[in-house]
């Protein structure tokens, strides 16, 4: 088809309104879809780390006086060793829980004069521990112990992620389906305003199948050429973006990775698979109605 | 080839015309003469099927146009060349490759290049071959029409009103290359109102003319 027959393509005029609708409407649609890509890519990524971080870990938070932390936190950790289903558990250093206070307290922080809990964190094995027995345990052992296994707010921000990544497939739905609405209109506009030229090709003898092939052809190629230019701008775009790191948010991740970039290579051969379609549907529609 | 069996149309406003018949054989010459409005044109359009007769039975090539759908009628259309009264052209295509089209179409493109020259050169448009239909003269209009009209070497050629536009001297010339094209064993219908083209016409071939008038279709006086 894209190779197709040269003669037949020129019986379709090449200029038109239509010709700079059907490629501005892929084009800009393409860039979109590379942005709604990006968008359901980075939800993608999000929704496996939050899940994957998250389902492993726990917390256990010690609030004590001063005196007598370092005994619970040895005490919590002996405890932690002799719980089946825990892979490994450490108290968390001085210097990371600065680290983590340092975004709301700044830099400088005196740790030392501040109640600041102990916290250790624990990583489960493939199996998990009995979260009600350990509860249990650390009650009669360690009583200034909070067991957080992150259920609570885990499942929310999983669930949050799997919904954002929806809303993201939907996305990409959505443009395509309106980029073949719009070139379905184009197209039927085209062989609208392309009366005479029908009539013509009726009339040495074109068959509907002939006529339909040479609008077909020039509109696929027409969003092929949109598509790509609104891509390559949408992947351009994405490429200027912030990068993700530590301190940045969902936003600063939203772009491709590694092999990433070659997900919007797939949106001109989608636009024009969709070209191809919509304008076929339109063209047999047409044909069979002006006959 | 074209035979047209105690054929109506009703236009939805009325009977045009009723059981006409009309058989159009290998090496036929007929005329389709009457008043303005009497239905020649439509009647030209039920030969190559761009019309469906209302009542009774149009055969192309031996089988039923209502049977033929679409796509029958166009690959029927590739054997009857068929010469506008206002031409129908592709315009921004060249004058060749409009001569070209049937062709063209029918993917045979490779078999036209041998004789484009010599039907250029034949209707008298071997200088106008890259020039866009807009560019030419009526009369240069009509050639290009039959050049198209006979590039696939039809069986039937149908010409509504060929020479409705140009003088005399050019009616004479497109009137012999239609008698040339019938010599050759093609079926020719033309529709005119032009009586002095008959007139010659009938001093070079033997031609039927058929009078199409108040709804029906009538052998032309002896004066004729």
């Amino acid at each position: 088809m894209m190779l197709g027959d040269p003669q037949a393509d020129r019986a379709v005029p090449p200029t038109g309104f239509t010709a700079t609708l059907t490629t501005f409407a892929a084009g800009a649609m393409a860039f979109l879809a590379v942005f709604a890509l990006a968008l359901a890519l980075a939800t993608d990524r999000l929704a496996d780390r939050w899940a994957a971080e998250l389902a492993r870990t726990s917390t256990l938070r010690i609030s004590a006086p001063a005196t007598e932390l370092p005994a619970q936190t040895a005490q919590a950790l002996r405890v932690l060793d002799t719980t089946p289903g825990v892979a490994s558990s450490r108290a968390v250093t001085a210097d990371e829980a600065r680290a983590l206070l340092e975004p709301w307290f700044g830099p400088d922080l005196p740790l030392e004069n501040l109640p600041v809990p102990q916290l250790i964190e624990i990583v489960e094995d493939a199996d998990g521990y009995d979260a009600t027995g350990l509860r249990a345990r650390l009650q009669a052992e360690v009583p200034g112990a909070v067991l957080d296994d992150h259920t609570r707010w885990r499942a929310p921000l999983v669930q949050a992620a799997g919904r954002l990544r929806t809303l993201g497939v939907v996305a990409l739905v959505l443009i395509f389906g309106a980029t073949g609405a719009m070139i379905t209109l184009a197209a039927q506009a085209a062989l609208a305003a392309n009366a005479q030229v029908i009539r013509v090709l009726r009339l040495v003898g074109a068959t509907d199948a002939y006529i339909a092939r040479a609008f077909v052809r020039r509109f696929t190629l027409r969003a092929l050429s949109g598509a790509a230019v609104g891509a390559l701008a949408g992947m351009v775009a994405i490429g200027f973006l912030p990068s993700a790191d530590a301190a940045g948010g969902f936003l600063t991740g939203l772009g491709f990775q590694g092999a990433g970039w070659l997900w919007p290579l797939i949106v001109p051969p989608m636009a024009a698979l969709v070209a191809y379609v919509a304008t076929r549907i339109a063209a047999g529609r047409m044909l069979q109605e002006q006959s | 080839m074209i035979d047209l069996q105690n054929v109506g149309y009703n236009y939805g406003g009325g009977e045009l015309f009723t059981d006409v018949s009309l058989t159009l054989a290998p090496g036929t010459f007929h005329f389709l003469t009457g008043p303005s409005g009497s239905g020649k044109t439509t009647l030209m359009k039920l030969c190559y099927g761009e019309l469906q007769a209302t009542t009774g039975r149009v055969a192309m090539f031996g089988a039923d146009a209502k049977g033929l759908g679409r796509d029958g009628v166009a690959l029927a259309r590739r054997r009857i060349g068929v010469v506008h009264q206002d031409c129908q052209f592709l315009d921004h295509l060249a004058v060749s490759d409009n001569i070209l089209l049937p062709l063209t179409v029918a993917g045979r493109t490779a078999d036209g290049a041998d004789n484009l020259v010599d039907l250029l050169t034949w209707v008298g448009l071997a200088g106008q071959a890259g020039q866009r239909p807009p560019e030419l003269s009526g009369g240069e209009r009509q050639r290009a029409a039959l050049a198209r009209a006979v590039i696939m070497s039809p069986e039937v050629i149908l010409a509504d009103e060929p020479t409705g536009n140009v003088d005399w001297e050019m009616s004479q010339r497109l009137l012999t290359l239609l008698v040339e094209l019938n010599k050759m064993g093609k079926a020719v219908l033309i529709a005119t109102h032009d009586m002095n083209l008959i007139r010659a016409a009938k001093a070079q071939v033997q031609a039927r003319v058929l009078r199409l008038q108040g709804g029906r279709l009538r052998a032309a006086g002896a004066d004729l």
